[in-house]
């Protein structure tokens, strides 16, 4: 632990957040801009016959009206989709076309069909209500499973059957055998339920194209400003990058809806260009709800088969993924690299068998949502574990106990290789869990629920041990299983002339603290002030090529280049002050902000080798001048942070309502920078995962329409909800990265989801009840309560 | 989340807002606290050519007491009567259902009359007032009147009230054992089903008892099966079982996302227990 890192400093971005002083991309204006408005789809599936612009055109304050055959004309594409995953007979995917607004038909309510820019939004959202599209209604699909059957609706023509591919991980012979033989098998069949993800802020665009430059600029409400740069530029509307600048300013959360290039931005570029004057863009929160890429949304069959002592001896998981009714940058590869990889959990599964369809449905599109195919995974795999715990008539922690991997620490003891592909960094999965226990006082819960159960009431406990891959991705690796980006990161360490230090980071935040945890970070290796230290993320034209912020990646391998560029400056720095001391760099060591001859105290600071890079008056001969290095980071591996929560709840009997009444959370994520932001991120993270658990979930009745897609309707969870977080932590650093990290961004989604039905469930052991399907809503609780003859 | 253009004004008595009403035409409306207007605005789903702001309209934005009876001014928000220490003595179970109305925000700014001339059927006001025997007070340029409680409610946003009347107050009998219970939907936390009841006790037995059930159907209602099965009652079990088994009774159950029609008549009763424990424990 160093002065810094390590301490829960408060985090230095806050003071503007608090004081509602940040600056987002709806807060920046152009001169002489204009705004948009689409026109979208109220129909899940209709055919175009006609688009009459003629009446809002003719209003007064409309610029123009673009339409989806305008796109057309231009010969424009759309955003694509950024990983390819192929059939498992080898056919390449199927990847329908996304255009930035269409022409011939709508594929999910909120489809933009057209695009009205006016002198101002008000105008421009009254002239949209003026275009008359004239639709043929056609029959939707909305379930995953469903839309692979014959005589379904059909998403898009060239993708018969509605299936985007097949796939599948693990030994399918091996697996079938272990449960041929196996002496108990738990099922489980469920809905992973589609979620909104409702950022604060919604997603909004002010671009501008600039004649005189042949130059574009986008301010935009992205996660990753360089990948936005890339797919736009290389793919979308055939920019040369360096007349293209993407600006992500501050950013009101993304839980991932904001990686993706959406054409709605995209849109407003093009639009820039062609009537010459900036175009601004923001959506409301109906469109948000409509527009912004959802989560989940998988329907599972998971078996997991025992031996007769409670040893898992395979697990197989059919699943039907829904990508909605595109395909988004990284759809295709949440329901198999980040979903299918993690099904082994942290157990010595010996088997196992992951099998994926996934399909297009007239739906809002379906990508990367907070952990992103391992939240699925995680709740396949724990749900299964209490539920057979159960079943078995053993205590959910002896089952764990008794298949938990050993204690490994990737550096005396080597990784552990899975049955499914990946290579666990280190973990010491027993511990922890031992921890948790500890902190929940366990052996204290178990009696108050017995008792409070024999009084009639319904208290249950529920666990999930988890682990996630994030810190992603070796670039190699990925692109090996079909992705079409490297996924390193990029860093620059400016050194001033006086010693003070600006990152460059290619992470983006947008409510992970980098500017505190990296400015933690790099002022402990020059033994320098907080204050000394300013980042900067979010500029294509300022920052590195980064690849963003996402899978909980920012600190493992962003992180990892800001230390690649700190080892320069040392280095460097090292050579100026044995220059200095005239002696050997050998000589030298570094601490406390300056550079000592060992043994000696004779010395020279950090400020005073800063100043000479600058002022190279008395200078080595052979050394460039300055202190300011960049560096990239390819990770040697994905890294693997684990956990375990503990959720008690109890269930009203009368009314079927669940109240979380403690919930236990020991997460193990490496070593700890700034304690209060993992806390923050845990805390976030839970709450989540407990709203896919009781609250949230997107509803379409057969038509397509969304039927709560509105805040008055779709519950988000609120802190009312929830109890004190208890959170505390084991540290098992990663062995492959010089900080010894592994993220924390995802975790509390990822573990709480299985932690909440699993203790609803334990409530509920009295009743016969065979599972709940989440939301786990009162009604719901209630009715199956009731259903069994247990009134 | 833009609404229609529409013209404000600010009406300084309530003379001036009935005669900016009248000028200004059939799309006109009220605007009190704006909690129900607006978000209904912002979604284009109502689109008023003007709004008249009343909220500076004189002698509506007092509460008192006159005997039995408290009077609770038009404008009196929310968060005023959740708070009152005289309607906490005289009629509880109305300061109880104030004070689970929407979230801070929405109590710090909607009002008692706006609530009422809304008539939202998840609105919690509504079956306080209607098992409390309030009577609903309206006038308008032409005179004033006063409506029940009971036969105010009409229907789903439909009330007695005429287009161009005000509600100027709201009268409430004291009632010390008074209470609410509410099964707040768990999105908007509108009421899914709320309960008002108020006791009529004798000691350990309940002469009379009335009974008012809002967001169950589509406007708040008496139930009177249930108000039967507790009058003459020692409120034991047996009265309760009935009670809660009535509180739907006659009643066109509402069915959405947060509670199907038979889940919503289950908790009619659920509710009703437990607005009648606490109102006994008032007595
Ligand atoms: C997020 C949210 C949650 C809510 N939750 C609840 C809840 O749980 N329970 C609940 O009961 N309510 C709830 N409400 C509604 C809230 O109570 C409103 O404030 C109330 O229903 C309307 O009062 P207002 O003063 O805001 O009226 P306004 O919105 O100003 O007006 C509403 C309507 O009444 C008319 N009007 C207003 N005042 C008068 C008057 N004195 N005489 C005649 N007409 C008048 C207006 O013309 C308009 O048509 C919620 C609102 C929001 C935004």
């Amino acid at each position: 632990m160093g002065k810094l890192v390590g301490q829960p400093i408060k985090r230095v971005e806050d003071n503007r957040f608090i004081k509602g002083e940040g600056k987002y991309t709806d807060d920046f204006n152009m001169p002489n801009q204009t705004f948009a408005v689409y026109v979208r789809s109220p129909h899940a599936h209709a055919k175009i016959n006609s688009v009459d612009t003629s009446a809002a055109e003719a209003m007064d304050g409309v610029v123009k009206v673009f339409t989806g055959q305008d796109i057309a004309d231009a010969g424009l594409a759309g955003s694509i989709c950024g990983w390819q995953v192929d059939f498992k007979n080898g056919d390449t995917m199927k990847e329908p076309p996304h255009p930035i607004m269409v022409a011939d038909k709508v594929r999910h309510v909120g489809d933009p069909v057209a695009m009205v820019i006016a002198e101002d939004k008000y105008t421009a959202r009254d002239a949209a209500e003026l275009v008359n599209v004239d639709y043929d209604v056609l029959g939707a699909i909305v379930d995953p499973k469903a839309a692979v059957e014959d005589g379904a609706a059909q998403v898009h023509d060239d993708v018969p059957n509605n299936t985007i591919y097949d796939w599948e991980l693990g030994d399918s012979a091996a697996t079938d055998a272990a449960f041929e033989n196996a002496h108990h098998v738990t099922s489980l069949s469920y809905h992973n339920q589609k979620l909104v993800p409702n950022a604060i802020e919604p997603r909004a665009a002010l671009a501008h194209y600039d004649a005189n430059e042949d130059k574009y600029t986008l301010y935009s409400t992205s996660q990753n400003p360089h990948l936005a740069r890339l797919v736009i530029g290389a793919f979308v509307l055939a920019i040369p990058e360096h007349k293209l600048r993407v600006i992500s300013p501050d950013v009101g959360g993304g839980f991932g809806s904001k990686i993706f290039v959406y054409n709605d931005e995209c849109g407003c570029l093009w639009a820039s260009k062609q009537i010459g004057r900036p175009v601004k863009w923001t959506a409301d929160r109906s469109e948000a709800f409509i527009t912004d890429c959802h989560g989940r949304d998988h329907v599972t069959d998971a078996q997991m088969a025992f031996d007769a002592d409670g040893n898992i001896t395979g697990l197989r998981t059919k699943t039907y993924a829904s990508m909605g009714a595109y395909l988004s940058n990284f759809s295709t590869c949440v329901p198999t690299y980040l979903h299918g990889t993690l099904m082994q959990g942290l157990y010595t599964t010996p088997a196992v068998h992951v099998d994926v369809t996934a399909v297009v449905t007239n739906t809002v599109p379906v990508d990367a949502y907070r952990g992103a195919g391992r939240p699925e995974a995680t709740y396949s795999i724990e749900r299964l574990m209490d539920t057979a715990a159960r079943e078995m008539g053993m205590d959910p922690t002896e089952l764990r106990r008794k298949n938990f991997i050993p204690a490994f620490d990737g550096v005396e003891q080597p990784g552990y290789q899975t049955q499914v592909a990946l290579q666990y960094d280190s973990g010491d999965y027993e511990t922890n869990m031992d921890k948790a226990l500890q902190v929940a006082d366990y052996e204290s819960l178990k009696a108050t629920r017995d008792k409070a159960k024999s009084e009639g009431r319904l208290v249950g406990i529920g666990f999930s041990t988890f682990i996630e891959a994030c810190g992603i991705a070796p670039s190699a690796v990925v692109g090996s299983l079909g992705a079409r980006v490297g996924l390193y990161d990029a860093a620059s360490i400016r050194v001033h002339p006086t010693g003070k230090v600006t990152i460059h980071s290619g992470a983006h935040a947008h409510g992970q603290g980098h500017e505190t945890t990296f400015a933690q970070v790099v002022a402990d290796a020059f033994g320098i002030g907080m204050d000394d230290v300013n980042v900067i993320h979010g500029d294509t034209e300022n920052v590195p090529f980064g690849m963003g912020t996402y899978g909980s990646r920012s600190l493992a391998v962003c992180g990892s280049a800001i230390m690649k560029s700190v080892d320069k400056v040392k280095e460097k720095g090292a050579r100026i002050a044995a220059h200095k001391l005239e002696c050997s760099p050998d000589d030298l060591e570094f601490a406390n902000g300056a550079w000592t001859v060992k043994g000696t105290d004779k010395s020279v600071g950090f400020g005073d080798v800063a100043l000479t890079a600058y002022v190279p008056h008395d200078y080595p001969a052979d050394e460039e001048p300055g202190l300011d290095f960049a560096s990239f980071y390819d990770p040697a591996n994905f890294v693997y942070p684990f956990g375990t929560h503990i959720c008690v709840v109890e269930v009203d009997k009368d009314t079927g309502e669940v109240d979380v009444t403690k919930y236990v959370a020991v997460d193990d994520c490496g070593n700890v920078i700034n304690p209060m932001i993992v806390d923050g991120q845990v805390h976030g993270g839970v709450a989540q995962g407990i709203g896919q658990a009781l609250y949230e979930g997107a509803v379409y009745d057969d038509d397509g329409q969304l039927l709560n897609g509105s805040m008055l309707d779709y519950t988000m969870p609120r802190a009312d909800n929830f109890p004190m977080f208890e959170t505390d932590k084991t540290e098992t650093p990663c062995p492959h990265n010089p900080l010894g990290v592994k993220g924390i961004g995802e975790a509390g989604t990822i573990a709480s989801t299985p932690a909440v039905v699993n203790a609803v469930m334990d409530a509920l052991s009295d009743y016969g009840v065979k599972d709940l399907q989440m939301p786990l809503t009162p009604e719901r609780v209630w009715s199956a309560m009731n259903s069994n003859g247990n009134a | 989340m833009i609404s229609y253009n529409f013209d404000y004004k600010v009406a300084s008595s309530m003379e001036e807002a009935f005669s900016m009403l009248a000028e200004a035409g059939d799309d006109a409306s009220f605007i009190a606290g704006g909690h129900s207007v607006v978000p209904a605005m912002k979604l284009r789903l109502s689109e008023p050519s003007t709004l008249i702001d009343i909220s500076k309209v004189p002698g509506m934005s007092d509460i008192s007491q006159d005997g039995d009876t408290v009077t609770i001014g038009g404008l009196v928000t929310h968060a005023e009567v959740a708070s009152s220490d005289v309607v906490n003595n005289a009629c509880p179970g109305l300061a109880e259902c104030a004070g689970v109305i929407g979230d801070p925000q929405v109590r710090n700014k909607g009002t008692m009359g706006g609530n009422v001339a809304h008539a939202d059927p998840g609105s919690d006001y509504p079956g306080a007032l209607v098992a409390f025997g309030a009577t609903i007070c309206l006038a308008s340029a032409s005179g004033s009147r006063e409506v029940s409680a009971e036969d105010y409610f009409t229907g789903l946003f439909e009330t007695a009230k005429e287009d161009d009347e005000m509600v100027t107050a709201v009268k409430v009998p004291a009632s010390s054992a008074s209470a609410y219970a509410k099964f707040p939907n768990p999105a908007s936390r509108y009421a899914v089903v709320g309960v008002g009841v108020s006791l009529n006790m004798n000691g350990g037995s309940c002469e009379s008892a009335s009974v008012g059930v809002t967001g169950a159907a589509d406007h708040a209602y008496r139930a009177s099966g249930s108000e039967s099965a507790l009058a003459g009652s020692d409120l034991g079990d047996d009265a309760l079982d009935a009670a809660a088994s009535a509180a739907a009774d006659g009643q066109d159950m509402m069915s959405d996302l947060a509670a199907s029609a038979d889940y919503r008549a289950h908790l009619c009763g659920v509710m009703l227990k437990r607005a009648v424990a606490a109102a006994k424990a008032r007595a």
